[in-house]
Order: C-alpha cells, then structure tokens, then sequence
C-alpha cells in the first residue's frame, strides 16, 4: 500500500456545484424523435388539406352562449372550407419547421398545439353546413373532467405515499353503487356520505393487504376492481331489477354562483355545476395545500420517496400510509357518486366505463401532481365531450369510432409522446422494518 | 456524555452477531471501531441506535442504564447515527430533509419553511456546515449531503454521533473537510463514534481504537503507536501484507482503443463525453473516480451493455461498436462487475451454474440443446479449487458463499477465458481482507501474462496498489491520464473533485 497520508492535507475545495450539464449535440435518438414529430404533424396536415378541406362545404356555425343566458355572445360563423385551408397551412408550416429544424425543448409544446389545431379542424369539417353548440360541450367538459380528476387525486394520494393504486375504477364504481342506493332511500346528501365512505372501506382494503400483508399492490388493485364488478352487477341484477324505486335517487341540481355565473362562455362552465364539480375543484386546491405545505403532506410524501429515512427519524411509516391510502380512496368514492347523483340518478352495471383508469393516465401524465393531474383530466374530459357532442349532430363519423376517442387520447397521451414523468421513488414498494 | 456498552451479546438465526461487546466513549473524544464486515460492527450499532434489542448486556449514558425500544427513544436520549446510506429524500430540500420528523409549523399543522430554514442556518453556522437550506438534496454533492445528515442528528440533540462508514463516498478533499468537521464537534464536547474499515483514517483521526472479529471485542489499540499492519492482523486474526508485489509493466501492443466516444441519457445529458482511452497489453489501468461520475458507463460501453451515441471502441484491430453484450463478451472482454449480486452471477444457481453462466451455449458444455454437466462439473471443480473458493462445494448455492468468496468464484470464470483485456469494476468492494489480497495478486499474475487490464475503482489506495497508468474521471470526462509512479493521491483526489475541468 502506498503511503498517502499526504491527501490528508488541508486543501479545501469551495464549489459544490450540480455536476449536472446538458449536451450541447443531440443525441440520434433525439434527433430521430424530431424528425418523426414533424412527420406526424406534416401528415395532420395532409388530411386537413386533401381529406377535410375538399369535403366541407358552407358555413360552419358554433353557439356560445345558451338561449337563456343574460348576456347573449353571437354564435361564431365559420366559412369551413377556407378555415381548414387556413390551419392545413398552419400545420404544415409547425410540420415542417419541426422536420428541418426542430423545435427542440419546444418540439413538445408544438406538438400539442398541433393536436389542438387538428381538432379544431375536425370540428369545423364536422360542423360545416350545420350548427354546434360549443358552449353546451365546454360545460360537459368541466362534467365529464370531474371523476377523471378526482380518480387522479385519489391515485394521487395512494402513490405519493408509496402505495400503487389501481383499484380507483373500483372505488368509482363502488361509490356509483352506494351512493345511488342510498342516495334513493336516504336522499343525495347521505348517499354522498354513503360512496365517499365506501371509498375508504375499499382503501382500507387495499392499505391492510398492501401495508400489513405486503401483498402485490397491482394484484390487490386487480381484484378490488373485480371484486366490486361482480358484486355491484349481482346486487343489480339481484335487487335493483327488483326493486326500481332503491335505484333512483334524486340528482344534483346545477348550482348558478350569483354575478359570476353570468359572464359569458366562463359563468356556465365553472359557475353553473353541481356541488360535485365545486368540490372537485376544492379538493384539488385543498390536496394540493395539504400534499405541498402542511406536516401531514410532508411526512407522507416522505414515505413515498424514501421510507426508510422517515422510518429512522421516527415517523410511522405504516400509519402515515394508512391515511393517505384512506384519504384517497374515499376521493375516489366520492368521484364514484358524480355517475348516480350527478349525472342520471341510476346505477346500470360497469357505468363508470374505465374512468378510473384514465384517471390512472391523468395521474401520471399531471406528473403525481393535483393541478398537473387536474389539466389531464380537462384533456380527458374534453375528448370524451366532443365525441359524445359530435355523435349528436350529423357526421360522417361513425358513433362508435367516436366512442373510442377517450381512450385513443389516453394511449397517445400515455406512450411517451410527451416525456417521462417520474414517480415517487418508493412507489409500490412495501416497507419492512428492520 | 460517556457511553458505556457492558457485555452485549445478541444473536441470530445461525450466527452470534455480538458476543460480549463492551467499550467505552469518552465526550470530546473520537473513538474509531474497526472490523471486516461481518464482524459485528453494524449489529452494534443497529443496537445502540434502537432498531435492535440486545438479548443480553447494558448501554449506559453518564452512568445511567438505557432501554431503547425504537430509533425514537435512542435519538431523545442523545444518540445521533449518520449512516452509510444516507437517510436522505433527494427531491425534498434540505430544510426539508433536516427538520422531518421535527417540522415547525403554524395553526397546528401548516409547516413553516421560513423557520425551518433559519434553524438549519443556525445549527451549519454554529458548527461551520457550510449548506444552503433551500437547495434540494438530489444537485448537491455526497460530502454536502453528508453535511445535511450531521445537521439532522445535531438538530435532534443529538451528544454521540455515530458514522457509520462515513468515508466511504467521499473523496479525498471532502475526507479532510469531514475530519475538520468532526474536530469542531469534539471540540464542542460530542462523543463520536466512528465505524470503518479503512485503518488509515481511524489512524489519523481517532483518541482510541476497538477492534471487533467475529462479533467479539479482540482488542484495543492505541492510535499514535499502533501501525496499520498491525491493526488489519487484529481484524483478520493473521498476518497479513498489505502492499502488492508487482514488477514494472511491459506495455505491449494496444488492446482496448476508444476514440471520443460520448454517451448521453434519455434527457440529453452526457454519461460519457468525449471519452479518448488506450489499455495495452501487459498493463494494468486504473480508472479513479468518485461514484457516479461516468464510471459504470465507461464499462458498460466497452462491454456492450449500454450503445453510445458517437466514437468508435476497438479491440485490437476489430472495430466492436456495433457487436451484441455475448460476441464481445465471447471474442476478448472478461468482466468482473462492479455489483456482484446485480450482476455477476445468480444467487440461486449453483457454483457449478455459476461458473459457465458465460460459455454454457458452447463446447463442451452443451451439445445441441443439452447441458452436459460432467463437464460442467469437472471444469468449475478445478477452477474452485484454482482460485481457491470456499468452501469447495460445486454444488451449493451461489448465494450461501462469503462475499470474498463470491467474488472469488466470479473472478475465476472470467479470469479463467483466455481473452485479450480484462475489466474489473469495484473487484474488492466490501469483501475481507484476506480475499482483497488474493484478488490483487490475480489481477497482477493476468497482468504478467500479458492481457490489458483495466481496473475501476473508488478507493485510490486500489487504485495505486495496482494501477501502471491512472486515469481520473470526472463528470463523464477522463480529466486526467497520469503515471502511477509520478502522480500521487493528493494530485488524483484534487482531479476526482474536478480541479482542472
């Protein structure tokens, strides 16, 4: 062995910088995506040009305001032909730029204006000649974005604490169920008690498997969501078909905020809603406090990352987990209850229709964030309007196909056309004291 | 406040962990506790800090007898332990990370950063801890870390701290900031407890030195007449040469040639950055390097495992950019990885599985799609005997064999090929004593039979032991190529820290 006790020297090193740098050449993997998402934006492009533009024809006419509103907007009219010339340009011209050049740390934001473009473009061919109450599909929107939302918060919840959930459909569906139930015997008040409640009963499941039996998180997720599709069918199937007056329960009525729900195109959308949409909004700013600036949000993000250090500071990493596992799960309930009490006021099986899931989707793409997670959904909520708007009037486009748009939406979404998102470091894993 | 241990004793399943430990720390004073692994150092400690409960035997604080039924208990009662992995979150602040647990806040519950900031700038004022409470853990380096981590224990109260291996991460230059540090703690009266296995340092810093083997205390030694040799016969119970008998290298033709290869992650950021190096043949390089700073890469470019995204990478006169992790693996690169379990061989295989983990697809190992264990058998019987693997069962386990000894076994596989260069990543990371002689010598016998070798390593001692020629890397650059015999590990550390980059 050398001698070195000379390192042992006094010489002191000042900086500690990040040794973090990024590259000045792009990678062919980077330069590869580029030229691809130019490829896809050029190719949107071409069908505005040569699919939608030649085979629109007149005025393309969309209402934004309702016919009682208090302050009337006039209905926008769009010359179709001419407009998707316009934005075919449009495209070809980000397309283009992206393929020669690249925006680069800008490539994805293009590339979600190009996709806005696009569908502008195919509401207008779909309008053209006939007319289409915008504002009537921005307001379902904001609807149809509040379980999606609150399904995020609830994974939310579960996963920074260290905890995968993917029994958020269950916990949606359980909620839908109970909540009607209840909400027909007892009124839509107790009924709302009655999901938020069978949430947290469900998530006390998922937290006593996962935390105390350390069983596969993905497994218990699985069979939660199995479990309460087979039991809410047979109990449909079993009561309910018997017993109608048990499945209908009164709805929620829309909620006018005085002043502020009569400005235009805003007022309907964020101030005419149920107190189930209200309180969508108010638990993402409350969870977002809670997660980001109090003790409670600290320790339990603690846990999700790092356990075993919250563990070594004395910090139950159980107890902790338990909470928040129940916190969400009883989101997810109440999200569950916006399907019965919000929307229709009767329960019919599989209702929820993997909105759990797409909550899943918005949690990662909202990067485990509330307000991220929030914005997902609206992109969520906003393609599940349009198809469900563009059914109602007469398009060339098959009801079915538009049915699938949600879900097309969440594939592109999720594939990683939009960058990796970074979960909680102990996501999923169960922790083992020593 | 003295810390007096009195005769613990635990056990578990198999193995007697502590047997009748006791020793005693003095306030103001260092006290260095060595052994190898196994040795019983980290029992000791998981016992003194609460997570474990001894079955027999007593702690006493200023002479009062303590029960610590949870980590809680032993951190109120003054006992701060700075671990070897550090209990830290790396997306929180270090505010954050420092008053976990112990959070100011206002209305009950909503925290209060401002204070939380202001304690942590008190406490790296009072202690010199240099650290900046709003800067998040993950930018800033291992030694600032480590910083944070004493702030926490200081924060709690705490009068004995405990290290746990607190070297092992560091470089040169922060081990003597980290030395300075615990001079000031000692002068404020603390009692530090300082686990290591590196002889040298508990040398230099500690007032008194315990020795552990085998979960017994085996002696004491003063630190300013004690030698190192004689402190590693104590850990090891023989003698033992700690210095590596090599002749002069005779450097042949170039085996391994890597021109400005650069590697970049999945953000852009570069891995590797213009990466320019030479190995011939009959020589032995060392790369030297703090942790994360390019090295696993720089293997696992050669090897195959990871593609780079510009430079070519030659193997004699064959251009292997372009070849699959077997065909380099197969036409000349021997590779002993630098995390043994990850990937240097399968836990539950056997020795004898283990052992052609790399050649079971050809002759004579297989015939067509059979394995043809006699085969098998024979060729790892002598190569467990050749390179003295023990126990000397081909049929145990992998996973039942000492860390030395799993590392023995796997050197022997890829020792044993008769290809051109060499790679060893970390090859005595946390192994004993007795095996980091008997690697080294293996290193420098392949060496003598004229194959490349490169050798990656964090500990500078290794790398001097057996280094030719060292090149230091640094943020994904070799920021320096220097000859063993003229450089020194004041001027390597300096580079491992990015002096001149």
């Amino acid at each position: 062995m050398s001698d070195n006790s000379a390192a042992y020297e006094k010489s002191p090193i000042e900086s500690y910088e990040s040794t973090e740098k990024k590259s000045n050449v792009l990678s062919k993997s980077k330069v590869r995506r580029a030229k691809i998402l130019g490829i896809i934006m050029l190719l949107l492009s071409a069908v505005v040009m040569f699919v939608l533009a030649p085979a629109s024809q007149g005025i393309a006419t969309f209402g934004l305001s309702f016919p009682d509103d208090k302050f009337q907007l006039d209905a926008l009219a769009i010359p179709s032909t001419a407009a998707l010339y316009v934005l075919a340009m449009v495209l070809a011209f980000l397309g283009g730029t992206q393929f020669l050049k690249g925006f680069q740390r800008k490539s994805t934001l293009i590339l979600g204006i190009s996709f806005v473009v696009f569908v502008i473009s195919i509401m207008i061919w779909a309008t053209a000649g006939q007319e289409f109450s915008l504002i009537s599909m921005l307001v379902s929107t904001i609807a149809r974005t509040t379980p999606i939302a609150l399904g995020a918060l609830s994974g939310i919840l579960c996963e920074r604490s260290g905890v995968v959930n993917i029994g958020i459909e269950g916990m949606l569906l359980g909620g839908a169920f109970t909540g009607v139930v209840m909400g027909s015997l007892l009124g839509g008040w107790v009924g709302l008690i009655a999901a938020t409640i069978t949430g947290g009963v469900l998530a006390l499941l998922l937290a006593f498997l996962a935390i105390n039996y350390r069983v596969d998180q993905i497994i218990i997720g699985v069979v939660i969501n199995l479990l309460v599709l087979g039991l809410t069918s047979f109990l449909t199937s079993q009561i309910l078909v018997g017993r109608p007056e048990w499945n209908d329960a009164p709805i929620f009525p829309a909620i006018k905020i005085p002043i502020l729900g009569d400005i235009p195109i805003i007022g309907p959308m964020f101030f005419d809603q149920t107190v189930i949409v209200y309180a969508m909004f108010g638990l993402v700013a409350l969870t977002t406090f809670l997660l980001f600036r109090t003790r409670w949000g600290l320790r339990t993000r603690s846990v999700g990352e790092n356990p075993k250090a919250a563990d070594s500071l004395g910090i139950s990493v159980s107890k902790t987990r338990y909470l928040a596992v129940i916190y969400g799960g009883m989101v997810g309930g109440f999200a569950g209850a916006w399907f019965t009490l919000g929307t229709v006021g009767r329960f019919d099986e599989g209702m929820t229709g993997g909105a759990g899931f797409i909550g899943l989707a918005a949690m990662i793409f909202g990067g485990w964030n509330p307000i991220g997670a929030l914005g997902a959904a609206l992109i969520f909520g906003f393609s599940d309007s349009l198809s469900q708007k563009l059914a109602l009037i007469n398009t060339s486009i098959p009801t079915e196909f538009l049915a699938m748009t949600p879900y097309l939406v969440t594939i592109v979404v999720v594939a990683g056309l939009v960058g990796r998102a970074r979960p909680p470091a102990a996501d999923g894993q169960p922790f083992e004291k020593q | 406040m003295e810390l007096e241990l009195r005769g613990i004793t635990k056990a578990f399943p198999g193995v007697l962990a502590n047997d009748d430990v006791s020793l005693t720390a003095r306030s103001g004073q260092v006290l260095a506790l060595i052994g190898e692994n196994g040795a019983g150092k980290s029992t000791l400690m998981n016992i003194l800090s609460g997570i474990y409960r001894p079955d027999s035997g007593e702690i006493i604080l200023n002479g009062v007898v303590q029960k610590f039924n949870d980590p809680g208990e032993a951190i109120k009662a003054g006992i701060g332990m700075v671990h070897q992995h550090f209990m830290l979150v790396p997306v929180f602040t270090v505010a954050e990370n420092v008053v976990l647990g112990v959070e100011p806040t206002v209305f009950g519950n909503v925290l209060n950063t401002k204070k939380a900031n202001k304690e942590v700038e008190e406490i790296s004022q009072k202690y010199g801890l240099a650290v900046d409470p709003k800067a998040k853990i993950e930018d800033l380096a291992v030694g600032i870390q480590q910083r944070v981590e004493i702030i926490k224990v200081l924060l709690r109260g705490a009068k004995i701290l405990v290290f746990d291996e607190p070297t092992a991460v560091l470089t040169p230059q922060e081990v003597i900031e980290f030395f300075g540090i615990v001079d000031e703690l000692k002068s404020r009266g603390a009692t530090i407890i300082f686990i290591t296995h590196k002889l040298k340092e508990a040398l230099a810093i500690a007032d008194s030195i315990t020795v552990l083997r085998g979960g017994k205390v085996v002696g004491h030694a003063d630190p300013k007449t004690a030698t190192q040799e004689e402190l590693a016969s104590m850990m090891v119970g023989r003698e033992i040469d700690l210095t590596v008998n090599k002749t002069p290298a005779k450097p042949g033709a170039p085996v391994l040639t890597m021109s400005s290869v650069t590697m970049t992650d999945d953000f852009g950021r570069d891995l590797l950055d213009n990466i320019n190096l030479e190995v011939r043949a009959g020589e032995i390089v060392g790369v030297a390097g703090i942790q994360g700073n390019g090295q696993t890469e720089l293997i696992e470019a050669i090897t195959g495992l990871l593609s780079i995204a510009k430079g070519s990478i030659k193997l004699k006169d064959t251009d292997i950019t372009a070849f699959n992790p077997r065909q380099i693996h197969r036409d000349g690169v021997a590779h002993v990885p630098e995390d043994r379990n990850e990937m240097g061989m399968i836990g539950s295989f056997t020795v004898a599985e283990n052992l052609v983990l790399d050649s079971y697809y050809s002759q004579p190992y297989s015939r067509g799609v059979r394995l043809q264990s006699s085969a098998i058998d024979e060729s790892a019987r002598t190569l467990v005997k050749d390179y003295d693997v023990r126990p000397a069962h081909i049929e145990n386990m992998a996973s039942t064999l000492s860390g030395g000894n799993a590392q023995k076994m796997i050197v022997a596989r890829e020792f044993s090929r008769d290809v051109p260069l060499v790679l060893c990543a970390q090859p005595t990371r946390g192994i004993d004593v007795g095996s980091i002689e008997y690697i080294h010598e293996q290193i420098v016998r392949k060496r003598d039979e004229g194959i490349a070798i490169l050798v990656v390593s964090t500990e500078l001692d290794e790398i001097f032991a057996l280094s030719d020629r060292i090149v230091v890397m640094f943020d994904g650059k070799i920021v320096a190529t220097l000859n063993a015999s003229e450089t020194n590990p004041t001027e390597v550390g300096l580079y491992m820290a990015g002096k001149n980059s």
